[in-house]
């Protein structure tokens, strides 16, 4: 049992005609994920990769069983998008896009919960399950089976980290880009207690980045839970100046809150290994696995 | 995108949100026309997007037209923290009795706006959620029913108000929601909304920031968001042109990457080693060698900037376009500031070969290159 997708996951790719949507399908195909239908509203009846494409997602799931979409539609299309995967009864979606509005983003977020449906991102690198499913855009040669669970708010330091992960044999047993917008879905806290009922996770490598207050509400999540499974953290942004985004639209300093101090601080405090760099976060959890 | 006052005060008109009467003047002779027509006694505000505008002397009060005459000669053209001042709002003066903060801002964690009320108005209000929390009204509003009518009532009830106050209040706070939903607010506030002797609510100030990642469906602040030079360096603004996120620090390091998460840990890591960073800079996923050219040129003309260093791990990003991305840059430019390559991931033996052919030697990991980059700089 991993978390979120395993071999057996089905899914449809929203917004398949666009250059990243057919690249990416492309892909996860070759990486072996079971993508079973395409959705792009006008380009019902085309094939991409070998794939169908269907209108609504609603036909889509006529013909083929599914349990999870991941969407590459523009961001203006996105809120409708989510909530016609959501409406159709799927229960993991998977954000791709960045730079959702986030009133859009709140709506869909609380349609979500309201369905009990997962929403990964937006502006995520996506889920992979590596030997088994990836559900995202990561480059998949750097991810290699292994007892890690990741959790991260980056794309590249995701691969950063993996990589460090993959070379020192831990390997990963699920990875997930929670997105780099303001508003997201999934948050560190509900990764990390599906990692905690995870058997085939052993440690948790935890990134996180300036802005928001995540990894402040995961710190209190890991003290209140004693959390059971050695975590490293490591957090960026220790350089950034207040009130820039820095890249992400979720990476700002907003007045005093959301610093890296405050993060790393919290982190601190409930007795979590703090990684100063991408590479020590291997090295450490080599160290506390034995 | 933070909208000037009078932007904003123009919105808050199209929503019959009680406002003083104002005018806007570039001139002096504007300021003193204006100053008549609103009745001689009036406030002089400076037309600006840095925070902290009034205890820089961004905002002053005259009593005559002549002397808003005056103040506005000294006003216009000189500047606030740096920004320079070309319009003022000239305003009738409110009498006060007290003065509210009515907000909303977006809850991360709970994905939603909360709409924040408080009768210790006029201060900065984060000063007043540290000191008295207990003064501040909070309220979660669900995102796909709105806020209704009961709930803007709820607020004025707990901030003291009955009677005609009362619902007069609370349409104010309906007013100020139904803004933030029409324009996408990432924070709308009022503050000091002030209550007159005669018992009445007027928004003295009005700051309504957008959320940048919905300037799509407000193409007249997009536009202005392109032009607007007050926010941004002139390096950031080239930047933004070229669609890269671009931020300038005080350092000498100049740093290009792809992906937010690894330039900020690039930035850290120079930290890390004694060194300062010069600027942030993301190329994203999947760029091109055009891109990486661009990106390295802005960075590079940042005069302060002594050395380069690139930390690419290509995934999407294909190693040998950056490496024609930074040999082009190279050839056009004849630059000779020493550079420091971080280059791994997609087809990275080739990128790696033409720039070594070039001359230029890389690394696989990226703290010795950013070691090596704060080595270099502190001989330069």
């Amino acid at each position: 049992m991993v978390i979120l997708i395993d071999s057996d996951t089905k899914a449809i790719v929203q917004g398949i005609t666009g250059t990243q949507g057919s690249f990416h399908t492309k892909l996860m195909l070759n990486y072996g994920t079971k993508i079973v239908a395409g959705v792009t509203p006008g380009k019902g009846g085309l094939q991409v990769e070998g794939v169908p494409v269907y209108d609504t997602v609603d036909e889509a799931l006529n013909e083929h069983e599914a349990d999870a979409s991941i969407i590459f539609v523009p961001a203006p299309a996105v809120r409708d998008a989510v909530l016609e995967a959501i409406g159709s009864g799927l229960k993991l979606v998977v954000i791709i896009t960045e730079g959702v509005p986030m009133k859009d983003a709140m709506e869909f977020i609380w349609e979500a919960e309201r369905s009990r449906a997962r929403i990964i991102g937006p502006n995520t690198p996506g889920v992979i399950t590596p030997n088994e499913c990836k559900l995202g855009i990561m480059p998949s040669h750097v991810f290699k089976k292994g007892v890690v669970g990741v959790v991260s708010r980056s794309g590249t330091l995701t691969y950063e980290v993996s990589a460090g992960l993959t070379q020192s044999g831990l390997g990963q047993s699920t990875c997930l880009g929670l997105g780099g917008d303001a508003l997201v879905g999934l948050a560190f806290v509900e990764a990390l207690e599906m990692f905690k009922n995870d058997g085939e996770t052993d440690a948790v490598a935890l990134i996180g980045e300036i802005g928001g207050n995540a990894e402040e509400l995961a710190a209190e999540y890991i003290k209140t839970t004693e959390y059971s499974k050695p975590i490293v953290a490591y957090v960026v942004g220790r350089s950034a100046p207040a009130g820039k985004r820095m890249g992400h639209a979720g990476a700002i300093i907003m007045g005093r809150s959301g610093t890296a101090e405050s993060k790393i601080k919290a982190f601190e405090s409930v007795g979590v290994d703090i990684a100063e760099m991408p590479n020590d976060v291997a090295r450490i959890l080599r160290e506390r696995l034995g | 995108m933070k909208l000037f006052e009078h932007e904003a005060k123009a919105l808050g008109v199209n929503f019959n949100l009680p406002l003083p009467r104002s005018l806007l003047a570039s001139t002096a002779d504007q300021a003193r026309e204006a100053a008549k027509k609103l009745g001689n006694s009036c406030v002089i505000k400076a037309q600006v997007l840095v925070s902290g505008r009034e205890k820089a002397g961004g905002v002053r009060f005259a009593s005559t037209p002549e002397e808003a005459y005056q103040i506005a000669k000294i006003l216009l053209g000189s500047d606030v923290k740096g920004e320079k001042i070309s319009k003022l709002l000239v305003e009738e003066r409110i009498p006060s009795k007290k003065e509210l903060y009515l907000g909303l801002v977006v809850d991360r964690s709970k994905r939603c706006y909360s709409m924040l009320a408080s009768t210790e108005g006029g201060v900065d209000i984060e000063e007043v959620s540290e000191k008295a929390p207990q003064k501040i009204v909070r309220r979660d509003i669900n995102p796909l029913s709105g806020l209704r009518e009961y709930e803007a009532r709820e607020i004025a009830v707990k901030l003291g108000y009955t009677g005609r106050q009362l619902l007069e209040l609370t349409s104010t706070i309906l007013k100020v929601y139904r803004i933030t939903v029409a324009f996408d607010g990432e924070l709308v506030e009022t503050n000091p909304l002030i209550e007159t002797p005669e018992g009445e609510f007027v928004a003295a100030d009005l700051r309504i920031l957008i959320d940048d990642s919905s300037l799509f469906r407000h193409p007249d602040f997009r536009d202005r968001a392109m032009k607007m030079t007050e926010e941004f360096k002139p390096l950031e603004m080239k930047a933004r042109e070229k669609r890269l996120a671009y931020v300038e620090l005080d350092g000498d390091i100049g740093v290009v990457g792809n992906g937010a998460g690894l330039v900020m840990a690039t930035l850290d890591m120079i930290k890390h080693y004694s060194g300062k960073p010069a600027n942030f800079c993301d190329i994203g996923g999947g760029a091109s060698s055009e891109r990486v050219s661009d990106a390295i040129e802005i960075v590079l003309s940042n005069e302060k900037v002594k050395i380069l260093l690139v930390n690419i791990l290509g995934g999407i990003t294909r190693c040998d376009e950056v490496a024609k991305g930074i040999l082009a840059v190279r050839e056009r430019t004849g630059v000779i500031k020493p550079m420091v390559i971080r280059l791994v991931g997609t087809n990275d033996e080739v990128g790696r070969r033409m720039l070594v052919e070039a001359g230029i030697e890389s690394f696989h990991s990226m703290e010795k290159a950013a070691e090596k980059a704060v080595e270099l700089a502190s001989e330069a």
